[in-house]
């Protein structure tokens, strides 16, 4: 097997076992990067140097015995909206082009402790507005089954590297499925988790009550593992949760016998491509056969989540991109006559297109005489979501569907129409309202060979019940590793 | 004959916690560090930085909000009100709008015409912002944000008030409660506590308020004696004249003796407000609200009976003594020292009272030790130094807080006392006066007087008056 098919967990044990050392690890991946980087634009920083010496000294730890994790020694790629002390950090947007960040994001710091090798740092939607990759400022990042293709966003950058063999593992952040949707397009595995389970603490915030980092991976084994790397209760984060059931690689069993699996009838309705309906059908049967209990039920309230989701998402991004001024960092606009004229053309010539379009909308929902009507009434709304998914989790384990309602659209097309492409979202946002744990595994390919997502919804805290059917699936399939290559 | 009009004042105090550290980072706040050396990627509002509230800022709040009575909001959040400055390194301020910490509370004031209840419409938390500098010479301008983050509560008064008198004894008893909590020093000078003041005037007997305008900028008592004074003026005139009242913000120019109007109420900024999703809700339990309860301080009325009844004290000397919680502190703590509850308190309200005046500072500024006063009143009783003598120390342990016994010491100013150098001397004075001495005898008692300022005078004033006097007694009736 060539190293760099290797999955993060197998990676990680060849180099305990002394197969293979963390140095030839970072040379396997940038071999690939020399390869492929330049057609498929991953990353918007790589930091080679870095990389091996940091490699080297992991490489001195494991053989001290000081690091012994599973993940020891893999090359990782972290989405450019995640801190990196000394590593530029970006969020693919021109307003922050020379941000070095003083600190590290703590899901950082953590998957650091544990022995991986950043590598560089991934392309995104420009701070995380958007679902194609095509909004970076720095230029959109191509779908690596298919270059003609998106890769998905806003963890556009993750999901390619991933699924090219650019590194092994990447973290994203999900707020209304940026994490999920691009690891079906690219047919990698890709999970949020339960909302307060990783520390946003230096994740530059898009939509803060529904952001949560995520791990982007090959396999459910990888998912697992990393997930259990970076979940921690943060005291710098007061929105994360103090859990003990964090050991999420325990719950890799391959046993879903008598699991209740609900497939939301809302979520096969109208817009829902043929070929991703057969294969998520397909997967469902696939674990009826291995012993789920496996129904239809009426979900509810699906219509309604888009809206909601981009009234809160767009009030909150409106306020936490105000610090984006030209003042303390970043990009300053030259020749302002006054304070007022400096923020206006900094922010406008800084910030791209559907930024400032969601800055827009954001502001609009929030003001006076508006608040009310919209962001007071899109709240509700997600409290009713919410109160969906709180039902159906009494009846079942998992709630089973598709990640999008098409697999990976052509490069130019989506931006075109903004609001087709915000419905793009349907399947995915209502988890982010709800706060639930969600994973994205590949299920198969469409006609044109573009990867299909399927997704699997656990409850709140309930991502080892998640992770086991996930696993149970992947089992079932035979693996992945088709799902990533080239045709 | 004119109308009579009602001035109608509700004020807008902000308070400065005396955390050690920020409101939501574990920055220091102390003052007087170099720029930006008490920062953090939090208050300086870096990118992915959040917030964490600090536990301390909750407790004095509530704590204000009980010595108010207030009702305390057991599920309090934070809203992010929203306004582009420099100052402000998020463009954000987090404060609370619509679920404050405490609300419908009041305080009891006293004024000549007797006493009042000032209700308190809420009180909420907030940070502060750091400090602008505009350099004119190298015309830029610099930003600090040692201060950006500083814990702040904004006690919001409802409209009770009707004159300068009323407002400044609402101050001085929101400052006595909230420094007997320790939970701030309240200084109007340092800005450790500021208040906007909100006044409208409308005609006497009528319901309806008139249109208010904001006062900001107001430093001191006098200050904001005289901007209510003004304001209240300015509203009649234009009322007499006819002109309407423009609800706007003003600002008051102490050196001018004037205001003028900062913003009109077209230009408010609309704050977008709403819940920092960064900040979960804050709930208080029953339990905990009891601890807060059972942690209240003895205030000023409890602390007065108590030094009544445990000191004797006259009721002069109570209501100067307890004007400040840490006055009252150095009184007990003196006093548990020397045992002289009177003489503590002589001192406290003569050359204390004289040298804050003097110096224009505050009783919380006061640094005296407990044990450098006791050592001082002791030194004093036994005759180790005169009165004069004891007045020079008090002001130089005022000013540096200086062991009372090194310093007599290195100045020499121990009392000579029944020396053999003193007695020498009496006897030249003795000598030296024969009229006044043959006056005494025939019954002048001043005349001792006279002989007693001369013996000083040779003695530079190292010696006891009374001892001098005493022994001069002594020495005439010997001779006799």
């Amino acid at each position: 097997m060539k190293l760099t098919d290797m999955t993060a967990v197998e990676l990680g044990t060849a180099i305990r076992e002394r197969h293979v050392t963390a140095m030839e690890a970072v040379e396997a991946v940038f071999a690939v990067i020399q390869e492929r980087e330049a057609q498929l634009h991953c990353f918007v920083t790589l930091d080679r140097e870095g990389a091996l010496r940091r490699a080297q000294e992991v490489q001195k730890q494991i053989e001290a015995g000081k690091l012994n994790g599973p993940l020891a020694g893999v090359p990782a790629g972290i989405k450019d909206n995640l801190c990196t002390r000394g590593m530029r950090t970006t969020c693919a947007s021109r307003i922050l082009e020379n941000f070095v960040p003083s600190y590290t994001a703590q899901s950082v710091a953590r998957l650091e402790q544990a022995g991986a090798v950043l590598i560089g740092k991934t392309n995104m939607d420009e701070f995380a507005m958007g679902s194609t990759t095509e909004t970076s400022a720095w230029g959109p990042t191509k779908n690596p089954r298919n270059p003609a293709h998106v890769p998905g966003g806003s963890s556009g950058g993750s999901a390619a590297a991933v699924a090219a063999g650019e590194c092994f593992m990447a973290l994203g952040s999900d707020t209304g499925g940026s994490v999920r949707q691009p690891a079906s397009f690219c047919g990698v595995v890709g999970m949020k988790p339960t909302y307060g389970t990783v520390s946003r603490y230096g994740l530059i915030a898009y939509g803060s009550s529904l952001d949560q980092v995520g791990p982007l991976c090959r396999d459910v084994r990888d998912c697992a593992a990393l997930l259990e790397v970076i979940a921690s209760h943060d005291p710098k984060d007061s929105t994360t949760v103090l859990r003990r059931d964090t050991d999420f690689t325990a719950a890799l069993q391959d046993d879903v016998e008598g699991m209740r699996i609900g497939i939301p009838r809302d979520y096969f309705a109208e817009g829902l491509a043929a070929d991703v309906r057969e294969r998520v059908l397909a997967a469902a049967q696939v674990l009826r056969e291995r012993g789920a209990v496996v129904e239809e039920f009426d979900l509810s309230l699906v219509e309604y989540a888009v809206p909601a989701y981009y009234t809160i998402a767009a009030a909150e991004a409106s306020s936490n991109l105000e610090r984006f001024d030209g003042i303390k960092y970043g990009y300053r606009a030259r020749d302002c006559q006054d304070l007022h004229q400096m923020y206006k053309k900094t922010r406008s010539e800084g910030f791209g297109e559907e930024v400032k379009r969601r800055i827009m909308l954001g502001s609009f929902v929030l003001s006076s005489g508006y608040y009310d009507a919209y962001y007071l009434k899109a709240l509700r709304v997600k409290a009713l979501i919410r109160q969906a998914f709180d039902a159906a989790f009494a009846d079942y384990d998992v709630i089973l569907g598709p990640v999008a309602p098409t697999t990976a659209p052509l490069l130019g097309e989506s931006l075109q129409d903004p609001l087709k492409m915000y419905l793009g979202d349907i399947y995915t946002i209502a988890v982010n309202l709800a706060g639930l744990p969600a994973i994205s595994l590949p299920c198969g390919t469409d006609r044109h060979g573009l990867p299909v997502g399927l997704q699997l919804i656990g409850n709140r805290f309930e991502e080892k019940k998640l992770l086991r059917s996930a696993f149970a699936y992947e089992k079932a399939a035979g693996g992945f590793r088709n799902c990533r290559e080239v045709d | 004959m004119g109308k009579q009009y009602e001035t109608v004042i509700g004020l807008e105090v902000h308070v400065e916690l005396a955390t050690r550290t920020k409101i939501f980072c574990g920055c220091s706040t102390a003052f007087g560090g170099a720029p930006n050396t008490h920062t953090c990627p939090v208050c300086m509002g870096m990118p992915g930085s959040l917030p964490v509230l600090n536990r301390k800022v909750l407790e004095y709040a509530v704590l204000v909000g009980l010595a108010s009575n207030c009702e305390i909001t057991r599920y309090c959040k934070f809203d992010r009100k929203n306004y582009f400055y420099p100052d402000n390194p998020q463009n954000y301020q987090i404060s609370q709008l619509y679920l404050p910490v405490c609300q419908n509370g009041y305080v009891e004031i006293e004024t000549e015409d007797g006493s009042k209840r000032v209700g308190i419409h809420e009180i909420h938390m907030e940070e502060d912002a750091g400090k602008l500098i505009h350099d004119t010479w190298e015309d830029c301008t610099l930003i600090d944000y040692n201060r950006s983050g500083v814990p702040l509560i904004e006690i919001v008064s409802e409209p009770d008030m009707r004159n300068a008198q009323e407002v400044i004894a609402y101050l001085e008893k929101l400052r006595l409660l909230i420094s007997y909590l320790g939970a701030s020093d309240c200084k109007l000078q340092e800005g450790s506590m500021r208040a906007d003041v909100n006044l409208s005037v409308r005609e006497a007997g009528t319901q309806k308020l008139g249109t208010r305008t904001e006062m900001k900028n107001l430093n001191s008592f006098k200050a904001i004696t005289r901007a209510i004074e003004g304001e209240q003026q300015r509203q009649i005139d234009l009322l007499e004249a006819g002109e309407p009242i423009v609800q706007e913000t003003r600002r008051w120019d102490d050196a001018n003796d004037c205001s003028y109007a900062m913003r009109f109420k077209e230009d408010a900024q609309d704050y977008r407000y709403f819940p920092d999703p960064d900040l979960p809700p804050v709930r208080i339990s029953e339990e905990w609200l009891e601890r807060m309860r059972a942690a209240l301080p003895e205030f000023r009325r409890e602390k007065m009976e108590r030094f009544r009844r445990e000191y004797g004290l006259p009721d002069y000397d109570l209501q100067i003594i307890t004007q400040s919680a840490h006055l009252a502190d150095l009184f007990e703590e003196t006093t548990a020292l020397c045992k002289e509850p009177k003489k503590v308190s002589n001192w406290l309200m003569g050359e204390m009272l004289r040298l804050l005046r003097e110096r224009e500072k505050d009783p919380a500024d006061i640094i005296i030790s407990p044990a450098h006063l006791a050592a001082l009143i002791l030194m004093k009783d036994k005759g180790e130094i005169n009165g004069a003598a004891a007045k020079e120390v008090f002001e130089a342990m005022f000013d540096e807080d200086v062991d009372p016994h090194s310093y007599v010491e290195e100045k020499g100013m121990k009392v000579e006392a029944d020396t053999d150098a003193l007695r020498e001397v009496l006897g030249q004075v003795v000598a030296a006066h024969p009229k006044s001495v043959a006056d005494y005898r025939n019954g002048k008692e001043k005349a001792i007087g006279f002989l007693v300022g001369q013996t000083m005078k040779v003695m530079k004033g190292k010696a006891d008056p009374g001892a001098v006097k005493e022994m001069l007694r002594e020495l005439l009736q010997k001779e006799s």
